[in-house]
């Protein structure tokens, strides 16, 4: 087993024990025990798994921690936001039942906050377009889509 | 619990009479008598088994159901709080464990209202008539004089004041559900039928531990499971990983898993295993690669469905042979299940769509008796039928014998899943109409063939995947469920010489249920055929099915989709087409308009699709919305993208990649509306959607370019300009 690997997420330093090689998702569900992120096909094509690094969306399933060491790692447990209260992005979730069985919504968060970020009042292509790295099954998209729209204007508000 | 269990076994037939109340306080009314208990309540009419009053005066109920995402718990709760008049905060929902809950078989067919909902709305409401008897015994007030409210039975000047669990003092309702029970009027209702936010929204959203993937152990073993190149392949050798002392591998005939502490090890082992893995050669897949063609040679079984009227000669004949491939349910969340073996007994964790049918087949498989297993129910992924989840439970168990006392986590890859799961099989539709120089129908055929649409797990240990590998294996004993494959084979419209036939074939993939069963395939035929009657006589496609129509409830859908589309403007290389269908003909009626364009080198963007639903009484106005869209995008999916493909050895749609589904670039704008006649009946409407989409989109395909489509996928390359 090599050393440790040293890597922060949610604002705080932690140390893996696990393989370099070892994909983030694996760390961040087993080891910290954050389970936002998803198993879905641990092949990059699905965005279960998705998490914020710097800021920018990123597959945990395809990236080793070796690779993350010192970066900033957000993950949905990890959102800004004041004890209890939820980003603007889980608000309009809610608001507009954005999901059917959940499975994919962390992912669809992570990159709509992303999303949002670099484009505070995207259109419905630019939506699309920005959400299309993520599957859903259960055919919750249009809902998602409305979902951001609302989010970009309770963000405008606030 | 399982004191609770057996107290429900030993609870026989205590029957308290209940006599027909009129009106009694200020929100129950008499109903009217029906002949027999709904839903679940056939099975078992104990409110024990639905409904506890908990210490705190709190209310718990039982559906034997599971969430798979449909909003059933959401419902159960609607439901319980309102004939109790509990707040929806006084109810909790505990669902599908085997000591627990109420034995419901699996959740599925657009059954869980139906079922569950209808079987809590009764017990709750029989729940609610023996709270103000007991209260009416206790203060000497007639009952008619009581009320209950938020857990408090009380008279109208709160002389007398009682909460259910000092009225119950601890005691078993003790009580089974008879007919008639006092409902609470619909006039009066607080929740049930209005939009309600879901409540594990808020736990999804916070990215919560939720589903049976995010259980976790402090004892807990990862393992994952080596499968074979094919599925008749017989394991020759397994390598001796001794160089990896941090995994083990367990073998049992052809059934091998690395398991180990590490996640990651675990999987790095068995994909380094599994290139060393020997193993016989498997069957040859190469003969069922032109299945649409073949399909008549393979049957093995006919059945005459229905066969009326006399014989026509005059008219035009319009007919057509489609096809629908193999397709998946491709759940998001490959499946995952936990066991523990300790002291004799099994206690799984699974997303199955039915613990106690898949306890019978676990038993089976490990030759325990039933009591020994404990299967609790846990939500997983979206999974539109019998997909992997009892097969993940079925391969933990195996592994969880060789090492008592710990829990033993097996997860899924997303190459096991697309490889392994039970498809929604291959089917081929020769219909025929003869339509007269009325424009009015006169005979109806259809030759349908496909392969099973169910083979759920039951006490058959081969249904699971697991058992057919292991040492003493058990291979699928009988076809699984074969009527699924003419579900909706015959047209609901008015015809009076019907004549359809099911064949029935052994495919050489696995197969069982997905969304609808041979509905998608057959109303697409149908629907297909009636469209091209409709253009060939120049008649509007409403209108011409309207005319065959005398269900006022299926032209009220007709009628609303027609006024939802309204009058469209259509560019060049533009269509709308619609579709109709009632589900299994007893069930939803669903209306689907697609407005499309197809594009010079054959791509086909969807611009908007549209449904008018009646699923009878809605409980969740926005959950039934919600599952209609998701039905239609899915099935649009499907309908534009998906076939499994294999080559002689096995399935190569092996991913995402090689089996793409709907991103987000590829949805239309959406728009559902629900028709809703008062005093009905609740109708379940989580698969209508499906069946219309498919001929809806083929049929605006047609009205863009004129090529009517018989196969699916559709393909670009034929749409080309």
């Amino acid at each position: 087993m090599a050393a440790s690997t040293s890597i922060i997420v949610n604002g705080k330093t932690f140390d893996s024990m696990s393989d370099p090689s070892t994909p983030l998702l694996f760390v961040l569900r087993n080891e910290l025990h954050l389970k936002a992120p998803k198993f879905g096909c641990g092949l990059g094509q699905c965005g279960s798994c998705m998490v914020l690094i710097d800021g920018r969306t990123v597959y945990s399933c395809q990236i080793p921690i070796q690779s993350v060491a010192g970066k900033e790692i957000t993950t949905l447990e990890g959102l800004p936001g004041e004890e209890q209260k939820l980003h603007a992005v889980q608000e309009a979730f809610i608001e507009c039942s954005a999901l059917q069985c959940g499975y994919c919504t962390n992912g669809m968060i992570m990159a709509s906050i992303a999303l949002l970020d670099h484009n505070p009042s995207p259109t419905d292509e630019e939506i699309k377009s920005g959400l299309q790295g993520n599957l859903c099954r259960c055919g919750a998209h249009a809902r998602v889509i409305k979902a951001v729209r609302r989010a970009s204007e309770i963000l405008a508000n606030q | 619990m399982t004191d609770r269990r057996s107290f429900l076994k030993n609870v026989g037939c205590l029957v308290v009479g209940i006599p027909l109340l009129n009106a009694c306080g200020d929100v129950i009314a008499s109903v009217p008598m029906q002949d027999q208990l709904p839903g679940s309540l056939r099975r078992d009419a104990s409110i024990d088994s639905w409904i506890e009053i908990l210490d705190n005066n709190k209310i718990r109920v039982f559906t034997g159901k599971i969430e798979l995402g449909q909003g059933i718990t959401t419902v159960i709760r609607q439901v319980a709080a309102e004939e109790l008049n509990a707040t929806l905060e006084q109810v909790e929902v505990i669902t599908s464990d085997t000591e627990r809950t109420p034995n419901e078989g699996y959740t599925a067919g657009s059954g869980s209202v139906k079922g569950s909902a209808m079987a809590v709305r009764y017990a709750a409401a029989a729940a609610h008539k023996k709270l103000l008897e007991m209260a009416s015994d206790q203060s000497g007030i007639s009952k008619e004089k009581l009320h209950l409210k938020e857990g408090v039975v009380s008279d109208e000047h709160k002389t007398y004041q009682g909460t259910m669990i000092d009225l119950l003092q601890g005691r078993r309702w003790e009580t089974e559900v008879r007919i008639p029970v006092p409902l609470k009027s619909p006039d009066a209702y607080q929740y049930v039928g209005k939009a309600m936010a879901r409540a594990d929204h808020q736990k999804i959203v916070r990215g919560e531990p939720f589903f049976v993937h995010d259980l976790e152990f402090s004892d807990m073993l990862h393992a994952r499971v080596i499968r074979p190149p094919s599925y008749e392949a017989v394991l020759e050798s397994v390598a001796n990983d001794t160089d990896q002392p941090e995994v083990d591998i367990v073998r049992d005939g052809s059934f091998v898993a690395v398991v180990g502490e590490n996640e990651y090890e675990v999987v790095r082992a068995a994909t380094r295993l599994s290139s060393s893995t020997r193993w016989t050669s498997p069957r040859d897949l190469s003969d069922f690669n032109s299945l649409k063609q073949d399909l008549p040679e393979m049957v093995d079984k006919t059945e005459s469905v229905e066969r009326h009227g006399e014989p026509v000669t005059e008219g035009t004949r319009f007919s057509g042979s489609f096809y629908k491939p193999y397709i998946m349910h491709g759940s998001i969340g490959p499946a995952c299940g936990i066991a523990l073996f300790d002291a004799g007994k099994f206690t799984i964790w699974t997303h199955s769509q039915g613990v106690f049918p898949f306890r019978s087949a676990l038993a089976s498989m490990l030759e325990v008796e039933q009591e020994d297993v404990h299967v609790i129910g846990l939500p997983g992924a979206g999974c539109f039928g019998h997909n992997c989840s009892d097969d993940a439970a079925a391969d933990a168990a195996i592994i969880a014998r060789k090492y008592p006392g710990r829990h033993v986590r097996v997860q899924w890859s997303r190459v096991e899943e697309h490889q392994w799961e039970a498809l929604g099989c291959a089917m081929r539709m020769d219909v025929e109409a003869t339509l007269g120089a009325d424009n009015k129908i006169r005979a109806w055929s259809a030759e349908v063939y496909s392969d099973s649409h169910s083979t759920r797990p039951n006490s058959d240990a081969g249904t699971l995947l697991t058992a057919r590998y292991l040492e003493h294996s058990t291979a699928l004993q009988g076809r699984g469920y074969l009527g699924g494959g003419h579900r909706n084979a015959k047209p609901y419209y008015d015809v009076s010489t019907l004549d359809i036939k099911a064949h029935f074939y052994r495919g050489p993939l696995r197969v069982s249920s997905l969304r609808s069963l041979g509905a998608y395939a057959n109303i697409f035929a149908i629907e297909s055929i009636m469209d091209e009657m409709a253009h060939a006589r120049s008649i509007d496609p409403f209108t011409f099915r309207i005319n065959h129509l005398q269900d006022e409830r299926a032209i009220n859908v007709l009628k609303k989709l027609q006024a939802m589309i309204g009058d469209l403007k259509r560019d060049n290389r533009e269509g709308v087409g619609i579709s109709f269908s009632r589900y299994k003909n007893t069930d939803a009626y669903c209306a689907v308009g697609v407005h499309l364009k197809v594009h010079e080198q054959g791509e086909v963007s969807l611009i908007k699709m549209w449904a008018a639903l009646d699923a009878g009484e809605v409980m969740n106005p926005d959950g039934l919305i919600n599952q209609t869209e998701g039905g239609m995008i899915q099935a649009a999916s499907w309908t534009l993208r998906e076939e499994v493909v294999f080559d002689k050895n096995h399935i190569t749609s092996s991913h995402w990649g090689s089996y793409p589904i709907f991103r987000y670039q590829d949805i239309p704008e959406i728009e559902v509306a629900l028709v809703r006649p008062p005093q009905v009946s609740p109708l379940g409407g989580g698969e209508a959607a499906t069946p219309p989409t498919p001929a809806a989109i083929t049929n605006a395909i047609f009205r863009a370019t004129g090529y009517r489509v018989y196969d699916l996928p559709v393909d670009p390359k034929k749409l080309q300009s």
